[in-house]
């Protein structure tokens, strides 16, 4: 844990300035058809920290992930990593220079062992390029990779299943599996696409812990989470988007008192219980939630059918 | 078996207790051994009973069978052991789609709607069956879900996460089922959307269908639910009404993990 937070002094407000910025966004858009999916203005990630990227479905989250790993191509706007383009390069090659993500859908190589699976991700192996296949001392690699592989699936729990196929592994252990396998590649940014959903409350605490422990490497880490508790729990800094746009920035403990955060992703009755009386009908504040729901759903309604109004409410409050 | 030193919690999880207790079950599954792959029990002996009216909640850690039982329960993986009942009839490894028309329905977790087609065409596969019945039914889906009626002719590709899960559920109640099982219906959704899906499951609960829900969302999971089920490794663990699960130190510390809760005002 760094002794001084070096975000304490940043403004919480979009597009601010980070003291020491490790990425950098300038205008970032990609639209699919008519919908715009990301409309970023300036972003900047600090270095060392643990950043949170959170917003309603359908934010532009994971089109910002893709977009900045390479995996999808914008249609303007440039963007930096330790201040180098990173612009037009393929997603491996974006990994190699230290920038290395996880999917929210998991994907491993079901027919390949957990162990298998592993010493994929390692990089730099020799047997990549012609002369190399040739002259390598492949058991040495080979056992190197295997020894690295071993300590990170102890590291999240599954040493118990180096040996099974990755296909037999449930939906919370693919996630373990994904995230392990990013780290073999040893990288300087890690970004986890919604990391702990299906993993289960228990477990995540663990996996917390291990982004944790990541900081205090000196990693800097960047995650798509819908889960609040862990946002709070793990976040330096959170990052919240709606409709592909940055609405609002800043430390966890700022967001649930943050208008546009609340309207666009939490809801109004995010830190309540849900109630209802012995028949099941809402009471309280849950009533009025349902009352909400009802409404909205009318209005959305009643007007002409638009083909995607999911959002359609803090669209309005932003204009 | 000894009792000594189980809490209210872990003895209804024995499966004495369960066999006192589902006795006027609607529907039951009694020592479920089922997997995936030869060879490998993924359930190895569950139990659990669905009273009428109840909403009943699943939870537990990645691995330990949730979706798994609900699968078994639905005839989508060969049960290899034990029994599955409805009312008095053994359904034990029947067919989903004959399940289907004994007034059992299942929304599966991912990939639950034709995204290509309309939320009417959603709902009128669901009716596949009975397509007599589509008007009728349609309209008693879209009194419960406004949204579903007043948009049908609206593609489901173009719908968020958490109006998909409302397509898919409606179609679930096409077939008029007693019975809805929902596999983890919030997941990947806002913290808004999930609110709102469970709100929904209540809903469809208070208009007469009995649910079964497996949940990643424990804490809200059982502030719906009637009843909550902790299944690890296969197995029961933990039966008991919502609220005391919530309070349960055991519980809390192993399976809603501290963190749950830190956020929420206490009342």
């Amino acid at each position: 844990m760094p002794v001084e937070d070096p975000l304490a002094s940043v403004r919480p407000e979009p597009g601010v300035a980070k003291p020491d910025a490790i990425m950098v966004m300038d205008a970032v858009t990609r639209s699919f058809g008519g919908l715009q999916a990301v409309d970023v203005d300036h972003l900047e990630i600090q270095r060392g920290a643990v950043t949170g990227l959170i917003g309603p479905n359908g934010a532009g989250k994971t089109t910002l992930f893709n977009l900045l790993t390479g995996f999808d191509r914008p249609d303007s706007g440039s963007w930096t990593f330790e201040g180098r383009s990173l612009e037009r390069l393929a997603p491996h090659r974006v990994a190699r220079r230290g920038v290395v993500r996880t999917f929210q859908l998991t994907k491993a190589l079901a027919k390949l062992t957990v162990l298998d699976n592993m010493r994929l991700g390692a990089t730099g192996q020799s047997g990549e390029s012609f002369l190399g296949a040739l002259f390598t001392a492949w058991g040495r690699q080979e056992k190197a990779n295997t020894e690295k592989a071993r300590e990170l699936l102890a590291r999240f729990r599954l040493d118990a299943k180096a040996d099974d196929l990755a296909g037999s592994l449930s939906g919370g252990q693919r996630k373990l599996l994904e995230m392990a396998r990013a780290l073999m590649t040893d990288p300087i940014v890690m970004m986890l696409d919604e990391p702990m959903a299906g993993v289960n409350p228990a477990l995540t605490q663990s996996l917390l812990g291990h982004v944790k422990s990541l900081r205090d490497d000196g990693m800097t880490v960047v995650f798509v989470e819908h889960d609040m508790d862990v946002i709070r729990d793990i976040s330096d800094w959170v990052v919240v988007m709606a409709q592909g746009r940055v609405i609002a920035e800043g430390p966890p403990e700022a967001l649930s008192s943050n208008k546009a955060v609340v309207d666009a992703y939490l809801g109004a009755h995010h830190d309540r219980a849900l109630e209802f009386d012995s028949e099941g009908n809402p009471v309280g504040e849950t009533a009025e939630l349902v009352a909400e729901m009802e409404n909205v759903e009318l209005a959305e309604t009643s007007g002409p059918p638009s083909p995607s109004v999911p959002a359609a409410r803090d669209r309005e409050e932003r204009s | 078996m000894t009792s000594a030193g189980m809490t209210p919690a872990e003895l209804a999880a024995t499966p004495e207790r369960h066999r006192e207790l589902a006795e006027d079950a609607l529907l039951r599954a009694d020592g479920l051994v089922a997997g995936y792959v030869p060879g490998v029990d993924i359930l190895t002996g569950c139990n659990l009973f669905l009273r009428q009216g109840e909403i009943v909640g699943i939870i537990g850690p990645n691995g330990a069978g949730k979706s798994t039982l609900l699968k078994a329960m639905f005839g989508l993986i060969p049960v290899r052991s034990g029994t599955v009942r409805l009312r008095d009839a053994d359904i034990t490894s029947a067919k989903a789609h004959v399940l289907v028309t004994k007034g059992v329905g299942y929304v599966p977790q991912n990939n639950n709607v034709f995204p290509s087609l309309t939320i009417e065409e959603n709902l009128e596969m669901g009716v596949y069956l009975r397509p007599r019945t589509f008007g009728r039914r349609f309209e008693a889906v879209a009194e419960l879900f406004p949204l579903l009626g007043q948009r049908r002719k609206t593609k489901t590709e173009s719908l968020s996460g958490g109006e998909r899960q409302m397509v898919a559920m409606g179609r679930a109640l096409m077939m008029e089922p007693s019975v809805l099982l929902l596999d983890e219906p919030s997941a990947g959704l806002s913290p808004m959307l999930q609110d709102e899906v469970f709100v929904r499951c209540k809903k469809i609960n208070a208009a007469g269908v009995s649910v079964i829900m497996v949940e990643q969302n424990a804490r809200r999971c059982l502030q719906v639910c009637d009843r909550g089920y902790v299944l690890d490794q296969g197995r029961n663990a933990y039966t008991d009404t919502g609220n005391s699960l919530m309070t349960d130190p055991k519980v809390v510390e192993l399976y809603l993990g501290t963190l749950a809760g830190s956020g929420e005002t206490p009342r």
